[in-house]
């Protein structure tokens, strides 16, 4: 098992964005895993580049672009908010709404269905029927 | 009553992106580097370290940048594909040595034969990381004003390099 | 000579599944008495037969036989009996195996409990089971036989996947697979209404236990994976909406709301053509569950080995069935009436927002899975949707849900007032309000807008869940007898509600706690050294190695103590397994109702220290606790005295007049 060498710990709050930041990051060796857990090479290489420029006082927004304009989105596990996704972010939104606007409508239909009066030939089925159960 | 018809269609939508899917690979990360300019990069010469290797050294010419190391299987498995492609002289093929020690790496080259104009020591990786590596072997076509026009996964074969290599570098020297 | 048995035993079943679909469909179709009762005695046989090959199966794992190539991918001499028995769903061959063998007793016990449908109505239903049974069997002997040999056999097999060899994991792919298979009952019960042309009241009734038990199964399956996640992947986790994860989820989530659903169309005959939809799409999806996992198509920590011609075959199986089925939905739909009509404020309406949300939640969750997928064919490159975006879709969904769970039991059956829910809630809305603003202060000191929602919201939904029986009895009982004699005439479906709604609450509280006032500290600790977490005191006792049955591992020594009393000692080890030799972490945990400590080992470092992940993970066991009261409220649910009654009716004779209650039956169906 490798040797970890430790460098200068961080202080905690930088500390907590920096384990936070490297959870929504995708290791792309062991791509089932995150930028957190993985052990590969390319991961520990990647966490001390991050550390290096969170230390420099890098936003995260930097961090992230540094690592997207080198290896595309595919490493963010949050995916960018951008015409291609505009799908994804917005359907569940939208798939409620729809859901919600027909079943209101079929609640309206239901009722103006209701209320709506008889025609005649309706009004005529309903005679023969009052008047042959009568007749019993 | 199309609306019955609904969720019939969405599903047969979704069977064809399926079926697309099962012919491509989910692991494989597309570089977004792809029509943008090589990063810059100074690196020591992998057999004269006092020599500096640069992005200049790369203008001028239509050049294959081919990323390799000696703990790398698949790279030994493609070398001879790349010393065919050397003895050929169609284009320059440089190395970019990455994440590995130089003198088991100049042995390497010794034994097997060394097909590259001249190979980048990247031994901390930090290149790498700018080109968007991930693994090895990775090759990067690039023209000669520097920009990078392709990038290939995995360990080159004779029909990648019919098919798409070298069509490509024929029509950047020509364009 | 026994894997070939099991080969052989396979092939029968085959023949017998062909036999239990053309003959019954055939016999349903020409109305044709003697083809239709084909259907349960082929399903019998087929069962027995899929038992036979299974046995066989078993038997090549104890027997230590790596001539079966299967075995010597997936077990290993050194490997705990246990462990060789439960290797035999270990990989893909094998869960197939699993999955056709407990389609077989699905279908078995549909042949059991049907004496009460038409006969041909179930002959259908053994018929479609039996189609699905057809591929599953015909994908494992074209493409996975399980039975395939290796010669010469090796010495010693491959060993079982280590991060396989935990007790959760025996559990948990069965009962994942009783529930995924599960679906494929209610499914069958709706395609065979749907080539009947009769859709009512009735066949809700006949659909409703078999979806609840599935639906029983699959909570606990997915219960039982994220608990094994979190003791074996040593990181605190138990959720991570891992493309397969989400597979098992969005039935689950669609067989929740064709509970509900089921439920309107009992009572009221209403939403006929959702429910068959939606007991169409909740199999749907386990069927493609399936694909995902073996197809290759995504990338996931729980694929088998990917093959593109299984995966085009489970694909090509795919458009067959659901594409069928939901062709034959367009077809028939369209001639079923519903009834029922109801109020803007009515019981109906709020099971029908529950539905919407419910199936939105998991369209969402599809989407966002397969989205890369879409992205990439279309060529417009790669992305990742991981656990961000599914938790920031997800919740805001789950929030006007958990509201609705206390509001929909008290709402009255085709209309009721706003203003009489509200005056009944009052109470449960200022309890919960108050347990929302005081309770996370009390447990952490702090609080924050969105604890507080959450917090409210999961004792919202449990004191809801009790007022709701209270209220119940009330109505039930309005000449005050003993609250004795009360509770016991309460059907048991009532209380079934009542539990599982109360399971959801205490997730809530469960997920809203651990998730806002869980800590974890990663550091290096010397021999010796101590730490301060959540309260605790952690001491680092050193580590020594020693030698398991088929692993080498280096144990941890972690003392924990609170206010200078010892608590526990907790041992994480780091195994290396012989055969397989990725290292494995074994948290150490001390759990109790109300908070666990959790220690895991990291890396090696110099001296003798180690890094060491230490968390304090408050009300984390209430995670679990959660779906196992969903769970038993289903059970409840299941054996209500309703579903048992109608056999017993069946078998009085004619003009029987019974007198007085019902009495207790001594067997239940």
């Amino acid at each position: 098992m490798p040797l970890v060498i430790q460098s200068a710990p961080m202080a905690p709050a930088l500390a907590n964005r920096y384990h936070a930041l490297l959870e929504e990051l995708r290791c792309l060796v062991c791509q089932n895993e995150s930028l957190a857990e993985s052990n590969a090479a390319l991961a520990t290489d990647l966490r001390a580049e991050i550390r290096g420029m969170m230390k420099r006082g890098a936003s995260n927004e930097q961090i992230i672009n540094f690592l997207v304009v080198r290896y595309g989105d595919f490493i963010l596990y949050r995916p960018p908010f951008k015409p291609i996704t505009y799908l994804l972010w917005l359907a569940p939104f939208v798939l409620a709404a729809t859901g919600l606007t027909v079943l209101l409508y079929k609640i309206g239909q239901r009722a103006r269905r209701e209320e709506r009066p008889l025609s005649a030939q309706e009004q005529n089925q309903l005679r023969k029927l009052l008047c042959d159960g009568n007749k019993d | 009553m199309i609306r019955y018809l609904l969720p019939a269609s969405v599903f047969m939508s979704l069977v064809v992106f399926l079926a697309i899917g099962l012919h491509r690979d989910p692991t494989l990360v597309p570089s977004p580097l792809i029509g943008k300019p090589a990063p810059d990069f100074r690196l020591p010469h992998l057999q004269e370290p006092t020599r500096m290797l640069t992005k200049s050294d790369l203008k001028g010419k239509v050049s294959l940048i081919n990323v390799w190391a000696t703990w790398c299987g698949a790279c030994y498995q493609e070398h001879p594909v790349l010393l065919a492609l050397a003895r050929s002289r169609q284009v320059s093929i440089y190395g970019l040595n990455w994440k590995d020690q130089r003198v088991p790496a100049m042995k390497w080259l010794e034994d097997y034969g060394n097909p590259y104009t001249a190979v980048a020591f990247d031994k901390s990786g930090k290149v790498g990381i700018d080109w968007g590596v991930y693994g090895a072997p990775e090759t990067f076509v690039v023209d000669r004003y520097g920009i990078i026009r392709y990038k290939y996964i995995g360990p080159l074969t004779v029909d990648i390099l019919k098919q798409t290599i070298l069509p490509l570098v024929d029509r950047l020297r020509d364009g | 000579m026994i894997p070939e048995i099991g080969q052989f035993a396979l092939g029968v079943a085959l023949c017998l599944a062909l036999v239990q679909t053309l003959v019954p469909l055939a016999g349903a179709q020409w109305s044709n008495p003697d083809w239709m009762a084909v259907a349960r005695p082929a399903a019998r046989g087929q069962f027995l037969f899929m038992v036979i090959a299974f046995a066989c199966l078993t038997y090549a794992f104890i027997s230590n036989d790596f001539s079966v190539l299967y075995v010597a991918e997936n077990s290993n001499s050194a490997l705990p009996l246990p462990y060789r028995m439960a290797a035999v769903w270990g990989g893909h061959e094998g869960s197939l195996l699993l999955w056709a063998l407990v389609l077989s007793a699905w279908t078995f016990a549909v042949t059991l409990c049907s004496r009460s449908l038409p006969s041909q109505f179930r002959a259908r239903v053994i018929a479609v089971m039996g189609l699905i049974s057809i591929g599953f069997i015909l994908f494992m002997l074209t493409t996975s036989n399980p039975f395939e040999r290796l010669f010469p056999a090796p010495a010693d097999g491959r060993d079982l996947n280590p991060l396989l060899q935990d007790p959760g994991l025996v559990i948990h792919p069965p009962m994942l697979y009783m529930g995924y298979v599960g679906m494929s009952v209610p499914f069958a019960f709706a395609i065979a209404a749907l080539l009947g042309g009769h859709l009512d009241a009735a066949w809700a009734r006949w659909s409703r236990p078999w979806v609840t038990a599935a639906w029983v199964f699959l909570t606990l399956g997915i219960m039982m994976g994220s608990w094994w996640a979190y003791h074996e992947l040593g990181w605190g986790g138990w959720w991570f909406w891992d493309p397969v994860e989400n597979a098992s989820f969005m039935p689950w989530l669609v067989g929740t709301a064709l509970i509900h659903s089921l439920a309107v169309t009992e009572k009221r005959a209403a939403f006929k053509n959702w429910t068959v939809l939606l007991a169409i799409l909740a199999f749907s999806l386990s069927l493609l569950g399936t694909f995902l996992v073996r197809s290759g198509v995504l990338v996931s920590v729980h694929a088998f080995a990917t093959d593109p011609a299984r995966g085009l075959f489970i694909l090509m199986f795919l458009t067959l069935v659901v594409g069928g089925s939901l062709l034959l939905y367009a077809w028939r739909a369209p001639k079923v009436r519903s009834g029922g009509s109801f109020e803007p404020v009515s019981r109906e309406t709020t099971l029908l927002i529950n539905n919407i949300l419910l199936v939105t939640a998991a369209a969402s969750i599809l989407l966002g899975t397969l989205y890369p997928i879409f992205l990439d064919a279309l060529g417009l490159g790669k992305i990742s949707v991981g656990a961000p975006y599914f938790a920031a879709v997800f919740v805001p969904l789950m929030v006007p849900l958990a509201f609705l769970i206390g509001v929909g039991p008290l709402a009255r059956w085709k209309q009721s007032r706003i203003g009489e829910l509200m005056h009944r809630l009052r109470f449960v809305l200022i309890a919960a309000i108050a347990a929302g603003v005081t309770l996370p202060l009390i447990v952490a000191g702090v609080n924050r807008v969105l604890i507080a929602v959450g917090i409210g919201l999961g004792t919202w939904v449990a004191i809801s869940s009790v007022m709701n029986l209270a209220a119940y009895l009330r109505r039930q009982t309005p000449h005050q007898p003993p609250i004795s004699k009360a509770l016991v005439k309460v059907p048991r479906a009532v209380y079934g509600m009542t539990l599982a709604h109360l399971g959801v609450g205490v997730f809530i509280v469960g997920v809203t706690f651990t998730s806002a006032f869980g800590v974890e500290h990663e550091l290096r600790m010397d021999p010796g050294a101590s730490a301060q977490l959540g309260g605790y005191q952690f001491q680092f006792l050193g580590a020594h190695e020693l030698e398991g049955p088929n692993y080498t591992a280096v144990r941890g020594r972690i003392e924990v103590t609170r206010d200078d009393k010892q608590i526990t000692i907790l041992h994480p080890e780091k195994r290396v397994y012989r055969v397989q030799t990725n290292p494995m972490t074994e948290a150490g945990i001390d759990s109790t109702m109300f908070r666990d400590l959790y220690v895991a080992l990291g890396e090696p470092l110099n001296g003798g220290a180690w890094g060491v992940r230490l968390y304090y993970k408050p009300f984390v066991q209430w995670l679990w606790l959660g779906p196992i009261l969903m769970a038993l409220g289903g059970v409840l649910a299941v054996s209500d005295r309703r579903y048992r009654a109608t056999a017993r009716q069946k078998a009085m004779p004619a003009g029987t007049i019974s007198r007085g209650p019902e009495p207790v039956p001594l067997t239940s169906r």
